[in-house]
């Protein structure tokens, strides 16, 4: 199964300043890529950067900023490949975000159910 | 054959859960899992009267159950262009899957997964693990039939979207896992007790906590929660007295289930490495069901164990029954001393435990009317009318004269 993975910031809640449990992001994405479950990821840049795209009434409407204002950030993501959502949680677990942010895993949905 | 309905209600109450838990490893759909059991076991009050009750009961329900639900994918395989999948599960119903683990077990963990919310897990567990109808589960949530449908048609779907797994968690996730699944079972155990008064669902998750230890025997902390379970319900009867609560300190001793009791001291004799939450607990029970009088109690021993529990699972509940039991070892100034200082958390004002136990050690402090107040605060947030009724007698029985 593939999960997208958002990596956000937490601002609600303590980090866990030990890390304790975690890699380091590059061990993190070493040992995912040689394994099979990381399919891609890359950081993105933050809201302040964001651009909103709308199409209404036939007229392309852009706007500054995310759709969503909420003090969280989504500061990456990645794609995991996994047998289940077990596997993904124990990936995401692993990663450095995981102590100083919070991780939420979203499905793909399936192209052949409606 | 007039035993049949007798023969089949039996194998159904011992077989149900291993058979429906076995065709949702083998077809991954709850929902038909569910359907073809029940037509199996509606074939076999048609069959078994004519040919006699199979010597093998449990394995004519999950063959006819197994069939039936290859007949129902390979009709829906037909309709839909997908043949490959009923070969598959073909293949899969010839050889049987090795027992590495009970499928009993997997279904009680992926019932309990964390990733479904805490009320799915409950109703899921009660649903598909103990069996009851919807209906049923109705009257313990206090929803409708419809509600509750839906509530668990949308677990069952978030099990099938979010790839949620149909597997014991790897050695790693146990702990943390089993944990999950024994607070389902605690949860359902104390609804069911303070719910209705019959008990029944008391008795479905001591039968859960049983079945989780016959499954995983090295886990203390299951042993420890049947123990814990064993401990409560022992005191059923003589917890209400004429619809009317009674105290533990009032309670008659006699009327304690000492067979219960003995079986969860003797679980609890088992060693144990590194004693967790429920062990603690348990060991609290055991002190209180040790003492054969309410006033013989070891209220130091008890002092101890809410120590450590409290620092293994910080709670203003745990802190709070902490204080009672300082009150009791060390007398009520002690006990409200402790209790002044919980009395500012935010979390524990509108609970009305807090201001009965202050009421109780103002009282045993020969301060009545500071005693009364507080016991009046109490029965005002107390949530029932039988916890209202109790803490109002204990207000009435308030005279001034008794504290010299």
């Amino acid at each position: 199964m593939r999960y997208l993975m958002f990596v956000a910031t937490d601002p609600e809640n303590a980090p866990d300043a030990t890390g304790e449990g975690t890699l380091p992001i590059d061990e993190w994405v070493a040992k995912n890529d040689a394994a099979g479950t990381r399919v891609m990821g890359e950081r993105i840049r933050p809201a302040e950067d964001a651009t909103t795209v709308r199409r209404r009434d036939g007229k392309v409407l852009v706007t500054d900023g995310p759709f969503a204002e909420s003090r969280e950030w989504i500061v990456g993501f990645d794609i995991l490949e996994c047998a289940d959502l077990d596997e993904a949680i124990s990936v995401a677990a692993e990663h450095p975000m995981a102590a100083s942010g919070r991780l939420e895993l979203r499905p793909f949905w399936p192209g052949d159910q409606p | 054959m007039p035993d049949v309905h007798a023969a089949l209600a039996d194998v159904v109450a011992r077989e149900r859960l291993r058979v429906v838990a076995s065709l949702i490893r083998v077809f991954g759909d709850w929902d038909l899992a569910d359907d073809v059991f029940a037509e199996a076991t509606e074939r076999a009050l048609r069959r078994w009267p004519i040919d006699g009750i199979p010597a093998n009961p449990g394995a004519w329900l999950t063959t006819t159950a197994r069939r039936r639900a290859i007949d129902v994918i390979r009709r829906r395989a037909v309709e839909s262009g997908k043949l490959a999948e009923v070969a598959m599960h073909e293949s899969q119903e010839t050889g049987e899957a090795p027992a590495i683990a009970d499928d009993r077990l997997r279904l009680m963990f992926t019932c309990c997964h964390p990733a479904l919310p805490l009320e799915a897990r409950v109703a899921l567990t009660l649903r598909v693990v103990v069996g009851l109808s919807t209906a049923a589960l109705g009257r313990v949530f206090l929803a409708s039939e419809q509600t509750i449908g839906k509530r668990l048609q949308r677990a069952k779907q978030k099990i099938a979207n979010a790839g949620i797994p149909y597997r014991v968690p790897t050695e790693q996730m146990l702990p943390e896992r089993l944990d999950g699944v024994l607070t389902v079972v605690y949860l359902i155990f104390t609804e069911g007790w303070a719910a209705n008064a019959d008990g029944a669902l008391a008795e479905e998750a001591i039968r859960l906590g049983r079945l989780l230890l016959e499954l995983l025997p090295g886990s203390d902390e299951a042993r420890a929660l049947v123990a814990l379970m064993l401990m409560q319900h022992a005191r059923r009867d003589a917890r209400s007295v004429d619809g009317n609560l009674v105290t533990l300190e009032e309670q008659d001793r006699g009327r304690w289930d000492a067979d219960a009791i003995r079986e969860a001291l003797a679980l609890l004799r088992s060693p144990v490495r590194e004693r967790g939450s429920y062990r603690i607990q348990a060991e609290i029970a055991a002190v209180h069901a040790s003492a054969p009088r309410a006033d013989r109690t070891d209220w130091p021993a008890i002092v101890a164990r809410y120590d450590e529990l409290l620092w293994m699972q910080p709670s203003p509940v745990v802190a709070l029954n902490r204080a009672v039991a300082i009150g009791m070892a060390d007398g009520p100034h002690a006990g409200l001393a402790v209790l002044d200082g919980l009395a500012r958390d935010q979390r524990l004002c509108g609970y009305h435990p807090l201001h009965a136990a202050r009421g109780e050690l103002l009282a045993r402090a020969g301060q009545p009317t500071e005693a009364a107040t507080a016991l009046a605060r109490a029965a005002e947030l107390a949530p029932t009318e039988q916890e209202r009724t109790q803490i109002r007698r204990r207000l009435t029985s308030l005279h001034p004269a008794d504290f010299g």
